[in-house]
């Protein structure tokens, strides 16, 4: 988990070479190909639809539904001219730094810390608290925040008697939906912290403290720089799950108010399925796996330095 | 039950003009068997049953009237644009497609247009009581090729519901009459400085209230200002528009007064049932733009009974801008049932919707729904017209009404509609540049070379 590289993977030239003959090649081969079938036929097969219906005018209703046309470009080209888009991605941005780079990355490794540190109770407790939250499913998380923070609930209810209750929801809807992805993802960065913190000899860490290293210090010259790899492979998985998040802003605000929490998943959802226009929909789906793609090439690369 | 958008008389004058038409006329009648049963779609969205329990009647008359032959009803439950979306991805397979499907005339051209529906003309010449129906009715769901591709069941007006009790308390008469927008402005400012804790005026604006916020919200103040979304004639759509920023305007003042609900409120996606379950019942609301089938939800077989309702509510023409031309303007929809184009036995599926829509059945549906009937013999029977006191009001209203633009531009146009609404609500921008917004994203969707100043 913790390393991208695969243990004991051949490297020297010589155990590439073919050991036995081709035909046995294939008849091992043989059985995979009802898996192969599938996974063409069911999702590399959506995936090209997806690709091709983002060059067309396809839609649900009206002209491009009868009657389906190759528009090349121009799905794009309205993409990038249409200021609710631009909205979209600086939203998908924001929402992807603020909730996964640093909420749950930070928040998980806390958590991770402390866990190594404190007694099996204390332990034990904040597993169960950080994976319960985990496993509860996106929309039912969604909407446990939605009712939160909403207008008259709970936070309101609690902090109201203080003036200051508000709609979380329609006033910091980002924001809102940001910590609600925080609240609901930091487990899975906890467990991959912890399985790495778990790695570090506790000689070094020892050592360290005996040198005289406080515990921030060890934190920063020890404990950070050992797990390096990890932050980088968390980044990555985290940050491509959060670039995808659908349910939870859309039980919780549906993108609004207005376009305020309206990230690129839920701008193409909208623009898919409300306005039925596949073509341009899957056009924004594509522009989000490029996305994901760039975030992608900068851990990798991050990845590659050390 | 939320019913809204209606679109009838809107074939209006003969020729109903839409921008594209490349639907293939064919019959399909594919099917082969006559025992399958007939799948019908509809909507089904909170409390409200009235819609289920009228189906549920005429499947059991249905089917004993035809032996042998049954009718399955297929709920689609999701709120209004869902439930488009829904129905368009159902129909879009012949093995998921339902044969008979209730279709609003908002988004029957649209569909006619994507090769859905077909054409019930042969079904039609043989069917005696196509006579029955008015003729502006008839027009509902005639495509560009002239043929008609659904049987309406009602319309609809709109006008301004009022609380009688919160209006007196103001300071204002029973028989509340605006004549102008300054006129509604003026009482709610009463209503808010007089009875506090009290809304004084809901009008829908934003997305979350879908085409109800275009339908029931902008356009009863826009057709209002004399001007037009589409000019048919010139097959143009009008940007650059005083008037829009006019009722953009409005609606600004009335959420920066607080005489609307909290924008927090009014832009949540249960706005609608609020309003007629919750709000008005309650007595927290005081003047409403609405629907005339807002007591629908408040008769013993709606979603709130409310007995005191016609006591309290009262009724008003929402007047034009400043007083002009009629003085009052009302918006008409309708609705439709219509047969897929993948209809397995369009025979039996024929038998299905003139059931559906034949006196005694559309009867008891425009009374339960209340409904301004669409049907002669309907429209004067005594037990419609002594069903509902508001029938008459409403009724009223149909000399003055207007259509939305019936091409299939329109659903996309009307969204730009709800976010430049909305803009403005939340304040993210001013009403000129939240028209300045819609002016480039409508050109953006009909082409630049179609839209004009009207």
């Amino acid at each position: 988990m913790a390393t991208l590289t695969r243990p004991g993977a051949p490297t020297g030239p010589e155990l590439r070479r073919r050991t036995h003959p081709i035909k046995v090649d294939i008849a091992r081969a043989l059985p995979l190909t009802p898996a192969i079938a599938l996974l063409l036929v069911f999702l590399a097969g959506p995936i090209l639809w997806c690709v091709y219906a983002a060059f067309t005018n396809t839609a649900l209703t009206g002209a491009g539904s009868g009657d389906t046309k190759f528009v090349g470009l121009a799905n794009f080209r309205a993409a990038f001219s249409s200021d609710a888009f631009a909205n979209s991605v600086v939203l998908t941005l924001v929402f992807t730094v603020l909730s996964a780079v640093v909420g749950q990355n930070v928040l998980g490794l806390a958590l991770a810390l402390l866990q190594k540190r404190s007694v099996a109770v204390v332990r034990t407790l904040v597993g169960i608290t950080v994976i319960g939250a985990w496993v509860i499913p996106e929309v039912v998380a969604g909407y446990l925040w939605y009712a939160f923070l909403a207008k008259d609930g709970t936070l309101n209810e609690i902090i109201g008697t203080l003036g200051l209750g508000q709609n979380w929801l329609y006033t910091l809807p980002i924001i809102a939906v940001s910590l609600a992805n925080v609240w609901r993802g930091t487990a899975f960065s906890m467990l991959v912290y912890n399985a790495a913190l778990s790695e570090i000899p506790a000689e070094i860490e020892e050592a360290a403290e005996m040198d005289g290293a406080t515990g921030w210090a060890r934190l920063r010259y020890v404990t950070i720089p050992m797990i390096k790899r990890t932050v980088t492979t968390n980044l990555m998985l985290i940050t491509l799950q959060t670039l995808s998040v659908f349910g939870l802003i859309y039980t919780m605000t549906k993108g609004g108010p207005g376009t305020k929490s309206q990230t690129l998943p839920l701008y193409m959802y909208e623009q898919a399925f409300s306005f039925s226009q596949i073509g341009y929909g899957t056009a924004i789906a594509l522009v989000l796996l490029a996305v994901g793609g760039v975030f992608s090439i900068v851990y990798m690369r991050l990845l590659r330095e050390d | 039950m939320r019913r809204r958008s209606f679109l009838t008389y809107a074939g209006l004058g003969a020729g109903t003009v839409l921008g594209t038409a490349a639907c293939g006329g064919g019959s399909n009648s594919g099917g082969d068997s006559s025992s399958g049963a007939i799948k019908v779609a509809y909507q089904q969205w909170g409390s409200g049953t009235v819609m289920k329990d009228y189906l549920t009647t005429v499947k059991s008359a249905y089917e004993k009237a035809n032996s042998g032959k049954t009718m399955e009803l297929t709920p689609i439950v999701a709120s209004e644009n869902d439930y488009y979306t829904k129905l368009q991805l159902m129909m879009r397979s012949p093995r998921t497609s339902p044969d008979v499907v209730y279709e609003d005339t908002f988004l029957i051209n649209s569909d006619i247009t994507a090769g859905y529906l077909q054409p019930l003309d042969s079904f039609l010449g043989k069917w005696d009581e196509w006579d029955q129906f008015q003729d502006v009715a008839k027009g509902a769901a005639k495509a560009a090729d002239g043929k008609t591709y659904g049987i309406p069941d009602g319309t609809d007006t709109r006008a301004l519901w009022f609380n009688k009790d919160l209006l007196t308390k103001a300071g204002l008469s029973a028989d509340w009459m605006p004549k102008t927008w300054d006129d509604i402005l003026a009482a709610c400012r009463e209503i808010k400085g007089k009875v506090p804790g009290v809304t004084p005026i809901n009008v829908f604006a934003g997305k979350a209230a879908g085409e109800a916020a275009s339908m029931q919200g902008f356009e009863m103040l826009f057709y209002g200002t004399g001007s037009t979304l589409y000019d048919k004639d010139k097959d143009k759509w009008n940007v650059g528009s005083p008037e829009f920023v006019d009722s953009l305007q409005f609606i600004k003042t009335i959420f920066d007064e607080k005489l609307a609900p909290d924008p927090s409120v009014a832009l949540d996606a249960q706005i609608g049932t609020r309003v007629s379950e919750e709000f008005l019942p309650g007595g927290t609301l005081a003047i409403d733009l609405d629907g005339s089938w807002q007591s629908s939800t408040w008769l013993d077989t709606g979603g709130k009974p409310w007995k005191e309702w016609n006591d309290v509510m009262g009724q008003a023409p929402m007047p034009t801008k400043d007083g002009s031309g009629e003085g009052k303007i009302s918006m008409s929809g309708g609705w439709t049932w219509a047969m897929t184009k993948n209809a397995s036995n369009a025979d039996d599926a024929w038998k299905v919707i003139s059931t559906l829509t034949s006196f005694e059945n559309n009867l008891r549906y425009n009374i339960n729904s209340a409904a301004v009937a669409v049907r002669k013999d309907v429209a004067a029977d005594p037990t419609y017209t002594g069903s509902n006191p508001t029938l008459e009001f409403f009724s009223s209203l149909v000399p003055v009404t207007q259509y939305r633009p019936q091409n299939t531009d329109y659903p996309r146009v009307s969204n730009e509609i709800q976010v430049a609404m909305e803009a403005v609500v939340t304040g993210q921008a001013s009403p000129a540049d939240a028209a300045k917004a819609y002016d480039e994203a409508v050109k953006g969707i009909v082409g630049e070379d179609k839209t004009a100043t009207l």
